[in-house]
């Protein structure tokens, strides 16, 4: 066994193992559902690549914490503890997803595991973590709120509306902005007046701190201190987790802004393959053992895609519930 | 029942409010100490302080966005958007946010949230602090829209808009605030959301409107009656669920529509209710419905341009006693005079 310098315990190691997986194999299965025509909609905004910012950040949160989601957002929220099958059924637009139908891939989520929304606008829900920032100010009860969203949310006012307010009232809310560096074709180093967007919480008067998106313990470890420090009335802090998506936005994008070579680079530091190396170099798992995790997670996909499949649409007699809370 | 202004009918129902019940919290641009561009939150800071009456910089889609999230943790948030006018930089979070995140969870939320604001023209203020813009929100579903006129109705539907557990536009006049009128003291005093009143019966003529040209209408009324026209003044008060069973039952009396509205003519709230109504009583209608509203043009700032562009008691009338041409039926003396 060679040596570690990691402060987790093996259990917490595989655990974020396993949620990697899980996003990994889940939107693997997504791409090529749609890819087969299987599902409707606009094509699903996939997070591969990005599943070390999803579970590390998420990992270092209480069940009873808050997150705020975005339009890539199925990682963040099967590593907040929403189910597969749920979730492809949603995908579906099936009467058993998340949000019965209605919602679809861009706005997946189960308020009931503390996850307040996806957002199809984009920097919308900043403002809205606000929101759950003041509630559990005012009850007291030293929760958390995790809001998530991209590069390209930097440049938009929410972002600067929702840093500035967060700061001013000591919100306990951690600001994730996921840097994968494109805007769907835009660079964001092209339109960002800062190259390190961490910067802009200098702006803010309040911690910002760049962190390796592709190493699940580094995320983790930045998250732990800044949720630490929200929970302590300490304030918002600004990760910016470093990533990247190794699809396209979507899958009609075909990536002509971005070099075949860049993506390779960026493969070799895949998040996913690099952990489970690591953790069969320093014996924190066999390789059968991992195998034996990864099966059960191709099963857990293989039942939730049969779940989704197997379940009733809407009924359209029904395609205006839900506008109003009636009584 | 006393006297009271709009304003205090409004600050009223808000304390009475946030004393039944403590989720309910004010948050927005000056509301605090201040109390209130309009001076319409005065008071509430000090008895509630500031974690219920929460004093945020300017900037409108935070507001809005932080009323949605505590909406969505628990909370019952009223947020003020001190103009309606500031809606174009919140728009997102009122439009796409607010009115759509329990469609787009399949029913997993509720969202009790009041979004307070105030509209109109009349004060000078030019064309980026006068617009009346309700008809926009009323095309939204899972918005409510409220527009009372007077201070009894103001405390009645903002308790019952509080009380909601949907999102509602609750928009003020400005020109209301000090109007006075009689306010009932009772803490469960309610106007359901989504029922119109007759603010004056008349057998002639149905004249719709809502917020402060029911007074206008009034006024018109009265002098159509020293003219022999009896009209029927009803007052919308939510626009959205509209209250189309009032408007039909008024003209299948009258046989004659008119609608009276500060925002614009295009796509406005009378072309809806006119529209409604030749699709659901389209035989009743004796003449042509007319719809007044304001000019066509932003608002402007000199006096004589802004008054010209509103709506007027002599405008409603003179437009009223110029349909007469239309009465089809010569043995039908209603108009006749």
């Amino acid at each position: 066994m060679s040596t570690s310098n990691s402060n987790l315990s093996p259990q917490t190691r595989i655990a974020l193992y396993r949620q990697m997986v899980r996003i990994r194999k889940f939107e693997e299965k997504t791409h090529e559902l749609y890819k087969a025509g299987r599902l409707t909609g606009m094509s699903p905004h996939l997070c591969i690549g990005e599943e070390a910012s999803a579970v590390g950040v998420i990992s270092a949160l209480n069940p009873d914490d808050y997150i705020l989601s975005t339009h890539r957002g199925h990682g963040h929220c099967l590593a907040k503890g929403a189910e597969m099958g749920k979730m492809y059924a949603e995908l579906y637009g099936k009467e058993t997803g998340y949000c019965r139908g209605r919602g679809g891939s861009m706005h997946i989520a189960d308020v009931a595991q503390g996850n307040l929304g996806a957002n199809g606008i984009v920097g919308a829900g900043l403002p809205i973590a606000l929101g759950a920032g003041f509630s559990i100010q005012k009850r007291g009860t030293k929760q958390v709120v995790a809001c998530f969203f991209g590069d390209a949310a930097t440049n938009q006012g929410a972002f600067h509306e929702a840093m500035n307010m967060s700061k001013a009232f000591h919100l306990p809310v951690v600001w994730v902005c996921e840097n994968n560096l494109y805007g769907l074709s835009t660079p964001i180093e092209k339109v960002a007046a800062t190259r390190t967007l961490s910067d802009r919480a200098k702006g803010y008067a309040m911690p910002g701190i760049t962190v390796d998106g592709m190493d699940v313990e580094a995320v983790r470890a930045v998250a732990e201190g800044a949720v630490s420090l929200a929970r302590g009335g300490g304030g918002p802090t600004l990760l910016e987790v470093r990533t990247y998506r190794y699809f396209g936005h979507g899958a009609s994008d075909h990536r002509p802004y971005r070099t075949r070579e860049e993506e390779q680079g960026w493969w070799k530091r895949c998040p996913v393959a690099n952990y489970r190396a690591r953790l069969l170099a320093e014996g924190v798992a066999t390789e059968a053992e991992l195998a034996a995790l990864e099966q059960e997670i191709d099963a857990e996909v293989e039942a939730g895609v049969a779940f989704a499949q197997s379940s009733p649409d809407p009924n359209p007699q029904e395609s205006t519930l839900y506008v109003y809370t009636e009584g | 029942m006393a006297e009271k202004t709009f304003r205090e009918a409004i600050i009223e129902a808000m304390a009475e409010e946030m004393r039944r019940d403590e989720r309910v919290v004010l948050i927005g641009e000056d509301v605090g100490r201040f109390g209130g561009a309009m001076g319409a939150s005065k008071g509430l800071f000090q008895e509630f302080g500031p974690s219920r009456v929460i004093d945020t910089p300017i900037s409108e889609a935070a507001i809005i966005g932080s009323a949605l999230g505590m909406a969505l943790t628990g909370q019952r948030p009223i947020a003020e958007l001190m103009f309606i006018d500031f809606a174009g930089v919140c728009m997102d979070q009122i439009l796409n946010q607010v009115a759509k995140v329990r469609y787009m969870l399949g029913g997993q939320v509720k969202v009790p949230l009041v979004i307070r604001t105030q509209g109109g023209a009349g004060k000078g203020y030019a064309a980026q602090h006068s617009q009346s813009l309700e008809a926009w929100f009323t095309h939204v579903p899972g918005l409510k829209v409220v527009m009372p006129a007077t201070p009894r109705d103001a405390k009645g539907l903002l308790k019952s808009a509080i009380r909601d557990d949907n999102p509602v536009m609750f928009i003020e006049h400005k020109l209301l605030y000090n109007n006075k009128g009689e306010v009932p003291e009772d803490p469960e005093f309610l106007i359901p959301l989504g029922k119109a009143e007759v603010k004056r019966e008349g057998s002639d003529l149905t004249i719709v409107s809502h917020s402060r040209q029911v007074l206008n209408c009034l006024e018109a009324a009265e002098e159509l009656s020293n003219q022999g026209i009896e009209a029927e003044v009803i007052d919308l008060r939510t626009l959205r669920p509209m209250d189309f069973d009032a408007v039909r039952a008024s003209v299948e009396k009258t046989g004659r529509l008119v609608t009276v509205e500060e925002g614009y003519p295009q796509c406005g709230i009378g072309a809806e209710v006119v529209a409604r109504i030749a699709e659901q009583c389209f035989e009743s209608l004796d003449m042509p419905p007319i719809r007044i509203a304001s000019k066509d043009t932003p608002i402007p700032f000199a006096r004589v341009l802004e008054q010209e562009t509103l709506p007027s008691p002599r405008r409603i009338v003179e437009t009223v006693l110029a349909a007469r041409r239309w009465v089809r039926r010569p043995q039908d003396q209603r108009l006749a005079v």
